[in-house]
């Protein structure tokens, strides 16, 4: 790792002003990324800005069909949150299958989603729930937030600060996942709503993507059924050591086709 | 350098370190609390896992400024006047380790599991939640034994007291 400055500021307002008076700064929430990528010095900002202390970041607040959770929520506590399991028990189910135990006591879902890895798990439910990402100038609308391979909507030094899941009708996640690392090779994330329905793939391409074929099918009968004959294109779609394109492709309609069923319970 | 302080085993601490310390070669080299291993330094293999503020990390993988004012507890901490914490009694007894080096994180993360889990645990559910913890040598018979064993014990002791 090479060195670096550090810095725990107590408000928003101080991690902000830290960042605009550093040369090369960099946010940490939970670390569970950014630690490992410093330690193979893929990284090297001159100052590390500590969200943890922060406590506007924190807490899971469930009213009026939806369920806001801070930025700063460890992937541990929405999975064992007794709100967010009654409100969209598929949210608390994704939580829990993040990672392994002991990652997910540090993990933090604004530090996932900021991030944005292109096989992490929130992001299928950010987009698949029409989440708002709330930051510290604005609100984001899911489908503007991910723009590409650790791509987002996020300007240098805006925070991210809570995330609004709208409450779903009924909802499912699916992942089909590298034993090794426990990231999705693919994960499907399905949501019906009063607006419709919303079909969101990780793991599979470099972003996040929805799946509107699925989508439209769906919203005319929610079975597993109504999507088993839909071939998705492996064009574009990610290819590594652990699976091809074409593999990745047949996955999601193999995960979608679960995460429906998990929805119907 | 940064000043650090937290409490270790029931101890405070403080010390003076390079903001890129992790938190496992803080409590090694600084402290020389070598019970703590680091086995892959890539988050995957728990060999280092502790307890921070009461919940099980890994320590290779948590920077040691992260920790301040922070509880942590090591594998050194568990045992009591001289007599072995009840989880590391139940790896002695069903043989839950072979060549030892991963036993530290794995008893640092049943003491976390069980602590969890008040209504005791299935094997199942112990399988599942060792995901973070790798062991090379006895394939993870004789842990989830141990762990299952002492699930039982620390219950009794509860409905006892």
């Amino acid at each position: 790792m090479y060195q670096f400055t550090y810095h725990r500021p107590a408000s928003l307002a101080d991690a902000e002003k830290l960042f605009t008076g550093a040369d090369d700064p960099k946010f940490l929430g939970g670390g569970q990324t950014l630690i490992p990528t410093l330690k193979q010095r893929l990284a090297s900002p001159s100052d590390v800005i500590d969200l943890a202390a922060i406590p506007e970041l924190s807490g899971i607040v469930a009213a009026s069909g939806a369920v806001a959770i801070g930025a700063g929520t460890r992937h541990a506590d929405v999975a064992a949150s007794a709100e967010v399991r009654k409100a969209i028990p598929a949210l608390a189910d994704l939580a829990g299958w993040i990672g392994d135990p002991l990652v997910r006591h540090r993990g933090t879902i604004g530090g996932s989603i900021a991030n944005a890895d292109p096989s992490a798990d929130y992001p299928a439910a950010v987009v698949a729930l029409n989440a708002t990402i709330y930051t510290t100038k604005r609100a984001i609308a899911a489908d503007a937030f991910f723009t590409g391979m650790f791509e987002t909507a996020l300007q240098p030094g805006e925070i991210v600060t809570k995330i609004v899941f709208p409450v779903a009708e009924k909802a499912g996640y699916e992942k089909f996942r590298n034993p090794a690392s426990r990231y999705a090779i693919v994960g499907v994330f399905v949501a019906r709503t009063a607006s419709g329905v919303r079909v969101a793939v990780t793991g599979a391409a470099p972003s996040v993507f929805r799946q509107t074929e699925m989508e439209t099918a769906l919203a005319k009968s929610f079975t597993p059924e109504a999507i088993a004959g839909i071939k998705v294109p492996a064009d574009g779609l990610n290819a590594d050591l652990h699976a091809t394109a074409e593999y990745r492709a047949h996955l999601v309609t193999v995960m979608a086709r679960r995460a429906v069923a998990r929805a119907l319970g | 350098m940064t000043a650090v302080s937290m409490t270790v085993n029931g101890k405070a601490v403080t010390a003076d370190v390079e903001p890129r310390t992790l938190l496992v070669q803080y409590i090694r080299e600084k402290l020389r609390l070598t019970g703590t291993h680091v086995g892959c330094d890539t988050s995957q293999c728990g060999a280092c896992v502790v307890h921070v503020d009461g919940l099980a990390v890994k320590s290779c993988t948590v920077l040691a400024v992260q920790a301040e004012g922070a509880e942590v507890l090591t594998i050194e901490g568990l045992a009591r006047d001289g007599k072995l914490h009840p989880v590391q009694e139940a790896f002695r007894e069903h043989h839950g380790l072979q060549c030892g080096f991963c036993t530290p994180g794995m008893i640092m993360t049943a003491v976390d599991m069980i602590r969890r889990h008040p209504g005791g645990l299935e094997e199942k559910t112990i399988r599942a939640e060792l995901e973070g913890n790798l062991c090379r040598c006895t394939g993870y018979h004789n842990i989830v034994k141990a762990i299952e064993a002492a699930s039982q014990t620390l219950q009794h002791r509860e409905a006892a007291e």
